[in-house]
């Protein structure tokens, strides 16, 4: 049984790489809560806090490890990490293989000591 | 020193100076960057206009804490949580000081820590940094904020967007600093320089 308390956050500055990499993930994680924050408010090409802070808010885990893309996405996400009462763990790792990794390894109830070693050979940024 | 006057004059012809020069902006975000920040500046600068006409502040630290969360929220590139997280640090530092020097000073140390750069990677703390230096010594003249935009196209950008161009940053002007050239020169516009 996948453990519930630890989720995944994508933040992409384009609506449809955030949801197309959720459809990726959605192939090997079908129970991990995973929510997405993509594109600005009127989906342009951006990053919105609002956005960031609702998918942090609709995750059900109390525990997220984050992915994104550009530095934008970074810092709405350090910002959100400030304002959320949540611990959101952040990576400067390869979007799609660092979240990809990730979920798959929560699927199978990995913890976080075994998937962060792995997320830091995805580190790129 | 800001007051309540001095500061919404600022903030209104800031931007004015955004709205205007919005697409030089955008131009000069072209070949260093994704070609958005006179676009995204204007949008952010115009939220922040209709919250204060709308919410009028009665407070220094109110008007930039208006001002910081509305550009946080609105202007959706960098520039974004870069001038969110200075103002939301000006607006802190209102409450002990409204000399201008130390309120900048507060700011840029946000834009350093949430933009994990510092002096020289050609960004809008390029700007800042020499601006606030002279304003603690004496009176900022409006040459000396050209001047301090204009060198940063001598620079090679190691933050942001335009790092990815490496050496061919050189001779860009930077987009973050341009707007924050307009910050200042308009501050000064509005009366507000070394107290």
């Amino acid at each position: 049984m996948t453990d519930q308390s630890i989720g995944v956050l994508i933040v992409s500055h384009v609506p449809e790489i955030a949801a197309g990499l959720e459809r990726l993930i959605r192939e090997v994680a079908a129970d991990v809560p995973l929510t997405i924050a993509g594109g600005t408010d009127d989906n342009g090409v951006g990053t919105s806090l609002t956005k960031i802070q609702a998918a942090i808010e609709a995750n059900q885990a109390d525990q997220l490890l984050a992915f994104y893309d550009l530095g934008s996405a970074k810092l709405n996400l350090e910002l959100a990490q400030e304002f959320s009462d949540k611990t959101i763990h952040l990576y400067d790792v390869a979007l799609i293989e660092g979240a990809y990794t990730a979920s798959a390894l929560l699927q199978a109830d990995a913890s976080l000591d075994m998937i962060e070693p792995q997320l830091a050979d995805l580190k790129i940024k | 020193m800001l007051t309540v006057e001095n500061t919404l004059e600022w903030l209104a012809l800031f931007n004015q100076a955004i709205q205007t020069n919005q697409a030089q902006l955008s131009a000069l975000d072209t070949p260093i960057g994704d070609g958005d920040h006179g676009h995204n500046m204007a949008r952010g600068m115009t939220a922040v206009t209709e919250v204060l006409a709308d919410k009028a502040p009665t407070d220094v630290p109110a008007i930039l804490k208006l001002t910081a969360m509305n550009l946080i929220t609105k202007v959706g590139g960098a520039a974004g949580p870069l001038y969110g997280t200075a103002f939301l640090e000006m607006a802190k530092k209102s409450a002990e000081t409204l000399e201008i020097a130390p309120l900048l000073s507060a700011g840029l140390a946000g834009v350093e820590k949430r933009g994990h750069a510092t002096v020289g990677e050609k960004t809008l703390i390029d700007v800042w940094q020499p601006v606030i230096a002279q304003l603690e010594q004496g009176p900022l003249t409006a040459e000396a904020v050209t001047t301090a935009v204009e060198a940063t196209a001598a620079l090679r950008a190691t933050k942001g967007r335009a790092s990815y161009l490496g050496e061919r940053s050189i001779g860009h002007v930077d987009p973050g600093a341009a707007s924050s050239g307009y910050l200042f020169t308009t501050m000064l516009e509005a009366g507000i320089n070394h107290d």
